[in-house]
């Protein structure tokens, strides 16, 4: 059941690079997404399932790989909809090497959701950078080539930083007299009796490598460029699987820190990451002309807040895995929605696109209730996740983290509200009324369906996904 | 101590190449440099594990991959590109140089004070390892052509390997050739860019890439 997850994705992208017709060659799209969806849901039902016979302990399914297959899975279902009628669109570009790399992109991030090995996550990450360069290259102008070589430049010097923190832990376990292994059952076994000093060291490094690529401010610098010029499905992917993806690397590490007695120092490090990037992204959303510039500075903001809740600890923890879920669902509302409105006006600078709801009305619904949505106004499912996070910091006694995390989350409101509010109301500016994009179901049915999805996980969570939540905390809490 | 010698030898060598590449100015003789470097690197686990089937493929991969593979794509990145000199670096020649060996001589002295096991102290492993990770972060940092930047991630590559060359038990072959072929591909893509990077901007300098910024 996990190797066809993997396989499947991957065999996709490579039956896409032969077929010949653009016209037909998109249609893999749902269909790989829907049957990753359904082998996704087999794995997650099936609990506890026996490692692969083949790869030893390197590919396991445990609570935190259920949360996160769950996410990428549902996402690249909803996003391979919007991309066969995104493409459609953009026949004339040629699309052989887009939809081959989107599900050898899948197929990466499947497989750093389930690696049990610490050299295996790694390769599964550095996949994920490789595979989604060429699909930020899309639009193949001057500014997408620019954040091209800045995604891939600084995601690569920062997983190599990555592989030089595993290679410190790996020494940990040589220096402490322990068993040296990368497998992760080894790992925690042994991390009590791993020498300090170069555990700590692999945990910065691990901490800046892959802190790099989930985008923690200031290490995001790559982010609101590779966001502001990939196709919105892109950038839906990008903020919503591939982050959530590059914070799975990181809680796994944390996991190690507290297998090793040394969780406190971890967590103080994860509270400082978040709190500088809510710093920094109220900072850039005020005023910010770009409104898929500003959905990047979004993503760091989520980003802090994911990491502050996993810092913090207790019933916080719970809150951050389900706001993982919640950011991602509501990411690939908002970029979706958002690249409509782009491709309808030609442009995504606020002073040229207003009046959105009288020319693409539901996209620029879905943007404004997306943006409602991920500010965290009820009754959508950011609320909760971003309520629980709140009752853990304030019952956990931390007043100042809690007073800066209410004010930050308070200028990002209004700093996005401006933009957004701009964006979807006035009235239309007469010259850009002249793009050949129509709304279709196609591309606008995919942010409704995560809409949907997100507004009854905030009226009612099903057990289900509740126990999925709480079983991911769960991981974290255990002391050894 | 003794069997370390031509291991040592090696190492050696790499930090003279290291300073080579920070102060030439011709990338082809650059990318060459790069492609000796990480061939001589290829060599180490044989001296280092002895002739065994783990060791044997580890260096025959990575000599096909460092030493032959990514040369011959970058080489034929730039014949495209027609390009032969990173002409203004950010930061001159010789002030790099001055960094390098400023980074090499604190990478020694540095080393000497870390929480080493018996057998490793004293071993060049890993000053040197330190030395060129700080050599490819000046590259990184001070040129401005995507190429260079690129042969700066390279050498940076090249450092996490040798220090990667201490705990080889803790890397599975399978896990080695991923990292591997992640590299292979990564080069690969950026070998792509780099030639898009020369077409819309008819320059390949990294400067041009600055029209996204707040």
């Amino acid at each position: 059941m996990i190797a066809a997850i993997l396989l499947l994705p991957f065999c996709g992208g490579l039956a896409a690079f032969c077929i010949p017709s653009d016209r037909f060659r998109p249609l893999l799209l749902p269909v790989c997404g829907l049957a990753h969806l359904v082998l996704t849901f087999f794995v997650i039902q099936g609990g506890q399932t026996a490692p692969l016979p083949m790869a030893g302990n390197w590919i396991v399914v445990d609570s935190f790989s259920r949360l996160i297959l769950l996410i990428v899975s549902l996402l690249f279902c909803g996003c391979s909809f919007y991309a066969v009628g995104y493409l459609r669109y953009r026949i004339v570009w040629g699309n052989r090497i887009f939809v081959s790399c989107l599900l050898i992109f899948l197929a990466a991030m499947s497989l750093a959701a389930v690696a049990r090995h610490l050299g295996l996550l790694w390769v599964a990450v550095e996949a994920t950078t490789v595979a989604s360069a060429p699909l930020i290259y899309y639009n193949r102008n001057r500014l997408s080539i620019e954040a091209t070589w800045k995604y891939l430049i600084l995601c690569s010097v920062g997983i190599a930083l990555a592989m030089l923190g595993i290679l410190f832990v790996a020494y940990a376990a040589l220096a402490g007299g322990a068993q040296v292994s990368l497998q992760f059952d080894d790992i925690l076994r042994g991390a009590a009796n791993y020498s300090t000093p170069w555990l700590r060291a692999g945990f910065v490094f691990l901490l800046v490598g892959f802190g790099t690529k989930a985008g923690f401010a200031p290490l995001h610098t790559w982010k609101p460029d590779a966001y502001g010029e990939a196709p919105g499905v892109v950038g839906a992917l990008l903020a919503g699987g591939l982050t959530s993806v590059a914070f799975l690397a990181l809680l796994r590490t944390l996991q190690i820190m507290e297998a090793a007695g040394d969780g406190a120092m971890a967590r103080e490090a994860f509270l400082a990451m978040g709190l500088v990037s809510l710093g920094f992204a109220a900072v850039f959303v005020i005023r910010q002309p770009d409104f898929k510039r500003l959905l990047a500075y979004s993503s760091v903001e989520h980003m802090g807040i994911l990491a502050i809740g996993v810092a913090i600890g207790g019933v916080a923890t719970f809150g951050a895995m389900l706001h993982l879920l919640n950011n991602a669902l509501t990411k690939g509302v908002l970029f979706l929605a958002a690249g409509n409105i782009h491709r309808r006006f030609a442009s995504k600078r606020v002073g040229e696109v207003q009046g959105a709801i009288t020319l693409v009305p539901v996209s620029a619904s879905l943007f404004l209730l997306g943006f409602l949505a991920i500010t965290g106004s009820p009754p959508f499912a950011p609320f909760i996740s971003e309520f629980t996070i709140l009752r853990g910091i304030f019952t956990g006694g931390h007043y100042l983290t809690g007073g800066l995390f209410l004010f930050f989350l308070a200028v990002i409101f209004i700093g996005m509200g401006s933009t957004v509010l701009s964006v979807v109301f006035g009235t239309p500016p007469e010259r850009k009324g002249d793009t050949n994009y129509r709304e279709t179901i196609m591309t606008t049915g995919t942010p409704l369906v995560l809409l949907l999805i997100i507004l009854i996980l905030g009226i009612y969570l099903p057990e289900p996904v509740w126990s999925l939540v709480a079983e991911a905390a769960a991981l974290l809490e255990v002391k050894p | 101590m003794d069997n370390y010698n031509p291991a040592n030898m090696l190492l050696l060598l790499v930090i003279l190449f290291n300073f080579f590449l920070l102060g030439s100015s011709r990338l082809n003789a650059c990318i060459r440099t790069v492609a000796i470097q990480g061939g001589i690197l290829s060599l180490l686990p044989l001296f280092l594990h002895g002739f065994s089937g783990h060791s044997l493929i580890l260096a025959g991969g990575a000599f096909l991959l460092k030493g032959i593979a990514i040369p011959f794509l970058l080489l034929r990145a730039i014949r495209q590109v027609h390009i032969r000199r990173e002409m203004e670096p950010l930061l001159g020649y010789v002030p790099t140089l001055l960094l390098g060996t400023l980074a090499t001589a604190g990478a020694f002295i540095f080393s000497d004070r870390l929480p080493l096991i018996e057998i490793h102290r004293g071993s060049l492993f890993i000053p040197v390892g330190l030395a060129t990770l700080a050599t490819g972060f000046l590259m990184l940092i001070t040129r401005r052509k995507a190429i260079t930047q690129a042969l700066g991630y390279l050498i940076f590559e090249n450092g996490v390997f040798i220090f990667g060359m201490l705990l080889a038990e803790a890397m599975p072959l399978m896990v080695e050739a991923g990292v591997l072929l992640d590299l292979l591909v990564a080069v690969f893509v950026m070998g792509i860019v780099m030639h898009q990077i020369n077409r819309e901007f008819s320059t390949m300098n990294t400067d041009q890439l600055s029209s996204l910024r707040e």
